[in-house]
């Protein structure tokens, strides 16, 4: 294995990393809203007061929670049968998606716990009806101080997306490893790759960062 | 204040045998009672007594383990079938909830709307008021309570009084027939205790509205009120004029809870 640094090498696998860039980004992307949207109506099913809703899906939670994203993974990707819209990058989505709604949900939670019992109970003397208060006065109310958590998991989802080249969706780290069994050099397109994180991790935290101060601004 | 051919007609609201337990804890123990239309009831008695309990039961925020509330010809809890009080639907209950309005101790404001938005959000989704309508209204009831520029403020800009006047407000903007407030004061700094009081008087003199209020202030309850009630142990102990129960109890128990509570440069 040579260590040397080619930079011709490195220009040579740049444009391919940031095509597996978008990949990795649409990844992220999808699996973040579907675990926001999943997380939401977990929270939602384990509040329910029927036992045959809030406990199955209080045992899916735990069981995606107690085993490794990568089993998961493979789990899906090599044991439910082709239908034809299932590609790598789908499945990829949805297994992130699923992963995290198991994390998000416990935030969800959390925020929701956060709101007083007075606006649960101004909204009944007000008479607004379950959804009403739900979308009125809960969860505006729950998910401003959550943007945070959110973020972070935002990012834990961003970094965990290279598990997907096991299941060969086409992003950064994979064309990486392909780029470099070509080439005979794997140094150029492993560090550029983790540069890549790096930047937009750093990115991302900041924007967060951000956000976590407007939010506070706001609320003073 | 009230005449008496307001007996003649049937109460507002009509609480029969009303019993309520938190785990061991009883509550209210069978407890009945009258509201006629117009009516300014203070409940007094000690602390723990059961008067947040009753108000939270006749909002619908708890549910009474036995017992009937009517308000206005309606059962909040049951419903008549074949001529028989059956459990009441979700439907049912909500629309009888909608004769009740309450201003909380702690007011409750919706922290995340303009005080506009407050007082006008439920008449839009609950009463179907258009956006232009509920504004509108809520104005003028932000005028009437004196805050008619506070309209675009956050609730966390305001006092402890504005807050409550808001909270008054937005509990009027839907109407209700009886109005509950539980222990008015104690949440507003002892310097705005005065006014807010001198306010909900003049409310209660302006508008003719039946208002059932808790407090623990016995002036204020002589001067609002025009029937006022002591708990004791679950059950109403006695139920008179304000000068009558200030003056002249004729129980035992409500003479000593006066006694404790009224110092004696109060008298
Ligand atoms: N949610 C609850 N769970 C358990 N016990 C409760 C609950 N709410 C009230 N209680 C109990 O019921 C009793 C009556 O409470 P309530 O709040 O009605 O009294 P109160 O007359 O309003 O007292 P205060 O003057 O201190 O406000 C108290 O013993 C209280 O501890
Ligand atoms: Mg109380």
């Amino acid at each position: 294995m040579q260590l040397q640094w080619d930079w011709s090498i490195a220009m040579e696998v740049l444009p391919h990393l940031i095509r597996g860039l978008w990949v990795t980004l649409l990844a992220t992307a999808g699996g973040m809203t579907l675990a926001l949207a999943l997380g939401l109506m977990v929270t939602m099913a384990r509040r329910a007061r029927f036992r045959l809703v809030s406990w199955p899906v209080g045992a899916a939670i735990e069981f995606v929670r107690c085993t490794p994203l990568l089993i998961q993974l493979f789990f899906v990707y090599y044991l439910i049968p082709d239908f034809g819209w299932n590609t790598p990058l789908v499945t990829g989505i949805l297994v992130l998606g699923i992963h995290y709604s198991a994390y998000t949900s416990e935030v969800y939670r959390a925020g929701i716990d956060n709101v007083p019992r007075g606006q649960w109970e101004a909204a009944r003397a007000l008479n607004l009806n379950r959804q009403q208060t739900w979308t009125r006065v809960i969860i505006p109310q729950a998910v401003p101080p959550i943007v945070p958590a959110m973020g972070n998991y935002l990012v834990a989802m961003f970094k965990d997306t290279p598990l997907l080249y096991a299941i060969t969706v086409q992003e950064m780290l994979t064309r990486a490893t392909n780029f470099s069994s070509r080439v005979f050099s794997t140094v150029e397109a492993y560090t550029l790759a983790g540069v890549l994180f790096l930047i937009l991790s750093l990115l991302a935290a900041g924007l967060i960062h951000r956000a976590e101060r407007q939010l506070v601004v706001r609320e003073t | 204040m009230n005449t008496n051919d307001s007996a003649t007609q049937q109460p507002l609201v009509q609480i029969r045998n009303l019993q309520k337990r938190f785990g061991d804890v009883v509550v209210l123990d069978g407890l009945n009672l009258d509201i006629e239309i117009g009516n300014h009831v203070a409940i007094i008695g000690r602390s723990g007594s059961g008067k947040s309990t009753l108000l939270r039961l006749l909002m619908t925020l708890e549910k009474p383990e036995a017992g009937t509330i009517c308000i206005d010809g309606e059962y909040l809890w049951h419903q008549q079938q074949n001529g028989q009080l059956v459990p009441a639907s979700l439907a049912h209950t909500r629309r009888v909830r909608g004769k009740v309005g309450m201003v909380f101790q702690h007011f409750n404001l919706f922290p995340h709307m303009r005080v506009l938005r407050n007082v006008a959000e439920a008449p839009r989704l609950v009463l179907g008021l258009s956006r232009r309508e509920a504004e509108a209204r809520a104005r003028e009831l932000l005028d009437r309570v004196g805050l008619s520029d506070k309209a675009d403020a956050w609730p966390q800009e305001l006092s402890g009084g504005q807050k409550q006047r808001v909270a008054i407000a937005r509990a009027m903007a839907m109407q209700p027939q009886i109005m509950l407030f539980d222990e008015v004061t104690s949440a507003l700094d002892p310097e705005l205790v005065g006014e807010a009081l001198q306010f909900l008087r003049e409310l209660a003199d302006e508008v003719s509205m039946t208002m059932l209020l808790v407090t623990h202030q016995m002036h204020f309850a002589e001067q609002i009120a025009d029937r006022v009630i002591f708990i004791d142990s679950g059950k109403i102990v006695e139920d008179d004029e304000p000068a009558v129960i200030f003056h002249h109890p004729r129980q035992q128990g409500t003479r000593e809870f006066l006694n404790a509570v009224l110092s004696p440069a109060d008298d």
